[in-house]
């Protein structure tokens, strides 16, 4: 029989904000263990949460970005279960008032357009961090618990069941990622666990619109994890559905060295968490103005502006997917191409050269002044550099900002093209390599590529090539 | 007379005019807490080396005419729920016998700001869940007027420790009459602020949407004092009331002339005690006297108020009692894996009417009874709000008994959770309401036991019941100063 | 008590973390029925359209600025710990099965 994969993310952000989400401790990745506490985060009998400003406009915005419809009044209640890691027993979240309800993301799929709907956004408060002593969870005689992370703002997203393969999936959260980036309300590391990625799965025969039983995948920690657990799980039950079996409804731990999902038991035995709105914080009541002045300043979606790109700039695809990923890249190539029209061209550069010295240097787009890239191209264009010595000069730009134009008038870099200066370098390259003069005679038109080369060495590739193209000819005839 | 007779007032004045200094003033009280504290047992923790301290810097500050807040030097007690940078905070339960808080409650954080001496920190039901205090998990505390009896609850310590002279103030808190019920019981004037009025930072929560924060002294005019200190918004506290802070203390002394008030017919129910009702309606009679208009109304939903109480209150109470788990602070069980440790540490750690508590919350809040309990009771708590409103259109201030006995013997109750439930019964809606609600003292009972009438306001006019009583207390023939009756030697066995 | 009601009260308990002994339970079980009685009063009102209550006043939530104050210092953190380990709280094993 043929099946359908049906897949439904829950998605928990760390939204960038520098101080908790109901207390002033600090957010900052990698402190010594429990040296970001007091007594709000720790739940200290008799403290009390104080919501975070920036946390509501970051979720906002966030939200805005996926096309979620803000909600005018949303409340925060009390999720109560009872785990170490977890200081007041219950976890400040947003049950049946969230922030946000809908949404969705729009991409493509092998070329197909898939629009990816969204069921609601809301804010909740993380937990903290629990160390095991043994290898994993299962083996560990006692635990050890840092509550730096506690009460770390999360934004959680919950898709409904749209996406139908392990691919989909990560290309779901690829472009979310992209789009959350842009917003600046996340920076989505999922090795720093500021993303992470929640799965329901289940099977369906083809057709069908009815849901199968389904099954909770966790503990997935890389887009590649993602995708190879959710094939790894649609696959399992694939085979047990085709053998007449029935899926149990379980959670499912992604093992990613043996690269299998496996039944966890037990943990929170039933889910019964008791929601109750909290009597702590008041509803949380947005002014539309305030929303309005939000939506006004929303970044262009990254979707947008790929469209965009080849539109304005006739960029082809793959450019413009490049320069889309990389924000700040894209906006370097945008302040460029206000001035310098070969648009093509540019992106070559951005995208190419450019993006891998940035990388090599570890270096921020934003650090390269586009003035510099402008004039490096402009003398490129018009002959009065060479292309290699364009890229030692690019490589100068973003190292040390050196304006090209006085570095070569400085080392006197410019293309040389007279003939008086190229004639005796050829006349020497000649006379030292007789066999390759030979071979040409021949008719061995690879020899003739040799000794340009060695005439650009010998001018550290400074002479104008077709010049001495010229020039070797007129001298070996 | 001796100093600790004197009401916070009167201490006041005689330390601005540097008749008596504040070290008098503390070896007064702390001579009064030695002789009777050992019959009345009001401490769980002493802070006299502290409460020292700031009497006489205090005096150092006077005599070089620095400008002190006018309560500097007065000593006040408060409940052990409030927490103390570096003083143990047990809320009288097992579970925090030993606990440390590393910070100071706002409220604590105000008394210590203006230089009043704490002397201590009292006696309390265990995390403020009881009427009488015999539910600390340590002693019970007596009542000043009978020691065989119970000073009421849950702030039972700070109230009998007012009516004993052993302080002139105290804080208490009250959820559903834990100020005022003990305040009637003992003879004294005890206020519940509206919520939202005084920041409950630091206050150990027990149901946090009706916790609050109130004075207990020996008059009206003390209550207000008091209470202008602790009042006022606070950043720590979303809850926090923003509104401005007045001058309560100038309210007693007005006028009644026009003032309509409404005597609730529930409150002066036929099953009370036929001697408290009859002082009701004397005191009653006393403020028409005085240019008042009297008319009875009725809250209708009152009847409710006790059901959706003891639902609301347990289900926050149960969520609110959930960190204490054997991890971070407190009491921690044995237990070879997490769930023992949770659940030793837990059962073990707290008392029977928690436990209780706990069950009853956790029951009504979970799966298949959360519509049927919790969510019915927070519409009846709606119904019981517009009672309220209703009543403020044509009220200014409601009024009724405080309680419907006066002081039960200890023991009495203690075994019948809903008899003991019942008895904060007219103390419940105007919590569930969240207005401001004063107990004052009605005259004595032929059993020579205290009796209390509660005066109710709408939101915020705390100033119109100071008002009230300090009119009561200039006309009526208000309880003697027990202070000075308290017989140690008396009825008691110690 | 009905043996339903015991168990309900076990349930109950072990949603709440609370261990009983079994005279605990038969108590809890007997003072539990008659003050669910007692709550059950509620039931008697039509509540059909009333608004539940949370909050008894509706003033606008005050939201912070993002500004960081410095967090208690470790010692603090873990004074009133009751078992640690360097600078962590510590428990024991996490795994357990849970009957229902
Ligand atoms: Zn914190």
């Amino acid at each position: 029989m043929e099946f359908e994969t049906v897949i439904g993310l829950e998605i928990h952000l760390e939204l960038q904000t520098r101080s908790k989400l109901f207390c002033s401790c600090s957010t900052a990745f990698g402190r010594e263990p429990n040296t970001s506490c007091c007594p709000v985060c720790l739940g200290l009998p008799g403290s009390l949460p104080v919501l975070n400003r920036k946390a509501v406009e970051l979720a906002i915005i966030a939200a805005l970005s996926l096309q979620s419809e803000i909600q005018k009044e949303s409340r925060f209640d009390r999720k109560n279960y009872y785990y170490p890691d977890l200081p007041k027993a219950y976890q400040i979240s947003q049950y049946d008032r969230p922030l946000a309800l809908g949404g969705f993301i729009e991409m493509k799929n092998e070329g197909v357009k898939r629009k990816i709907n969204l069921e609601r956004i809301h804010i909740e408060e993380d937990p903290g961090k629990l160390m095991h002593s043994g290898e994993s969870i299962f083996d560990s005689d006692y635990s050890l618990v840092d509550y730096n992370r506690a009460g770390i703002p999360l934004l959680e997203i919950v898709t409904k069941p749209d996406l139908r393969s392990g691919r989909e999936a990560r290309l779901f959260l690829e472009e979310l990622r992209c789009i959350l980036l842009y917003s600046g309300s996340s920076d989505c590391r999922m090795e720093q666990g500021s993303l992470r990625c929640d799965a329901n799965i289940s099977l369906r025969p083809a057709g069908s619109k009815t849901l199968g039983t389904r099954t909770e995948v966790k503990n997935m920690n890389s887009f590649r994890a993602v995708e190879m657990a959710l094939d790894y799980e649609a696959g399992r039950q694939a085979a047990i559905l085709s053998a007449g079996g029935s899926i149990i409804q379980q959670t499912c731990h992604w093992d990613e060295g043996d690269r299998k999902a496996i039944p966890l038991r037990g943990k929170e035995g039933s889910s019964d968490y008791r929601y109750f709105p909290e009597p702590d914080l008041l509803p949380l009541i947005l002014k539309s103005d305030y929303i309005e002045t939000l939506a006004a300043s929303l970044p262009e979606l990254p979707s947008q502006r790929r469209i965009r790109l080849m539109e304005e700039y006739g960029l082809d695809p793959a450019d413009a997917a490049i320069l889309t990923e990389n924000r700040s890249l894209g906006d370097l190539f945008e302040v460029a191409a206000g001035e310098y029209k070969d648009y093509r061209n540019l992106a070559r550069w951005v995208r190419g050269d450019l993006l891998y010295l940035l990388k090599g240097n570890d270096r921020n787009p934003s650090e390269v002044a586009p003035s510099l890239l402008i004039e490096l191209l402009t003398m490129l264009d018009e002959g009065e550099i060479n292309r290699p010595v364009a890229k030692d000069l690019l490589a100068n730009i973003v190292k040390n900002g050196t304006n090209p134009r006085e570095l070569v008038q400085q080392k006197g870099l410019g293309r040389i093209a007279d003939r008086e200066k190229l004639q005796p370098v050829v006349e020497k390259v000649l006379a030292e390599n007789k066999d390759a003069v030979d071979s040409i005679k021949q008719g061995r038109k690879k020899a003739f590529a040799f000794l340009v080369g060695k005439v650009m060495a010998a001018t550290a590739g400074r002479a104008d090539p077709e010049k001495v193209q010229k020039l070797l000819r007129e001298l070996i005839n | 007379m001796e100093l600790y007779q004197k009401t916070a007032a009167e201490l006041s004045r005689l330390l601005q005019d540097k008749e008596i200094t504040a070290v008098e003033v503390f070896n007064s009280f702390t001579e009064r807490i030695d002789e009777v504290d050992p019959h009345l047992k009001v401490f769980i923790t002493c802070t006299l080396d502290s409460a020292l301290e700031t009497a006489a810097a205090v005096d150092r500050r006077r005599m070089e005419n620095e400008e002190l807040h006018p309560l500097a030097g007065v000593p006040v007690a408060i409940k052990d729920n409030f927490c103390t940078e570096g003083i143990k905070t047990t809320c009288a339960s097992k579970m925090l016998e030993s606990y440390i808080p590393p910070y100071d409650a706002a409220v604590v954080e105000k008394l210590k700001r203006i230089g009043m001496p704490i002397l201590g920190k009292t006696n309390m039901d265990e995390f403020a869940m009881g009427s009488s205090t015999e539910n600390s998990a340590f002693f019970v505390t007596r009542n000043p007027w009978d020691l065989e009896r119970v000073p009421g609850g849950s702030s039972g310590g700070s109230a009998a420790a007012v009516a004993a002279g052993m302080v002139p103030l105290a804080l208490g808190s009250d959820t559903g009459g834990s100020i005022r019920q003990p305040a009637a019981l003992c003879g004294i004037t005890g206020l519940r602020p509206t919520y939202g009025r005084v920041s409950r930072y630091g206050l150990i929560a027990f149901a946090s949407s009706l916790d609050q924060i109130g004075p207990l002294a020996l008059n009206a005019l003390d209550c207000s004092l008091l209470l202008e200190v602790i009042a006022g918004y606070d950043q720590r506290d979303s809850t926090s009331l923003p509104h401005e802070v007045p001058q309560y203390s100038a309210a007693a002394g007005r006028e009644l002339e026009g003032v309509r008030i409404g005597l609730i017919e529930e409150n002066i129910s036929a099953n009370f005690d036929p001697e408290i009702k009859f002082a009701v309606l004397k005191m009653a009679a006393l403020l028409e006297e005085n240019g008042a208009r009297i008319t009875e109304v009725s809250l209708p939903h009152t009847d409710y108020g006790l059901s959706a109480y003891y639902l609301i209150a347990p289900s926050e109470a149960a969520s609110n009692l959930g960190r204490y788990d054997g991890v971070r602070y407190g009491y921690s069980a044995d237990g070879d894996n997490i769930i023992s440790l949770f659940s030793r540490t837990r059962g073990q750690g707290f008392g029977a009417e928690v436990k209780r508590r706990i069950m009853i919350g956790t029951y009504s809040l979970s799966a298949g009874y959360y519509d049927a309990y919790y969510l019915q009771a927070m519409k009846v708590r709606t119904l019981i709000r517009r009672d309220y409103e209703k009543a403020f259109q044509n009220f200014d201030i409601l009024v009724g008994a405080t309680t419907p006995t006066p002081a039960f013997k200890l023991g009495e109750k203690a075994d019948d959770p809903l008899k003991m439930y019942l008895s904060d019964v007219c103390n419940i809606t105007d919590a569930l309401a969240g207005v401001p609600s004063l107990s004052i003292p009605a005259g004595l009972h032929s059993s020579g036991l205290p009796m209390g009438m509660q005066l109710t306001a709408a939101p915020l006019n705390e100033g119109l019941l100071f008002q009230a009583a300090a009119v009561l207390e200039k006309c009526s023939d208000s309880p003697p100063q027990q202070r000075t009756a308290l017989n140690l030697t008396g009825r008691g066995e110690l | 008590m009905s043996d339903d009601f015991i168990r309900e009260v076990e349930h109950v308990a072990r949603l709440a973390r609370l261990s009983l002994s079994s005279e605990e339970k038969e108590l809890m079980a007997d003072q539990l029925s008659a003050i669910l009685e007692t709550a059950r009063k509620v039931r008697e009102i039509d509540t059909v359209g009333i608004e539940p209550t949370a909050h008894v006043f509706s003033i606008p939530a005050f939201l912070r600025e993002d500004v960081i104050y410095p967090s208690l210092p470790v010692e603090k953190v873990l004074q009133n710990a009751p078992k640690k380990m360097k600078s962590y709280f510590r428990v024991p094993s996490i795994t357990v099965i849970e009957e229902e």
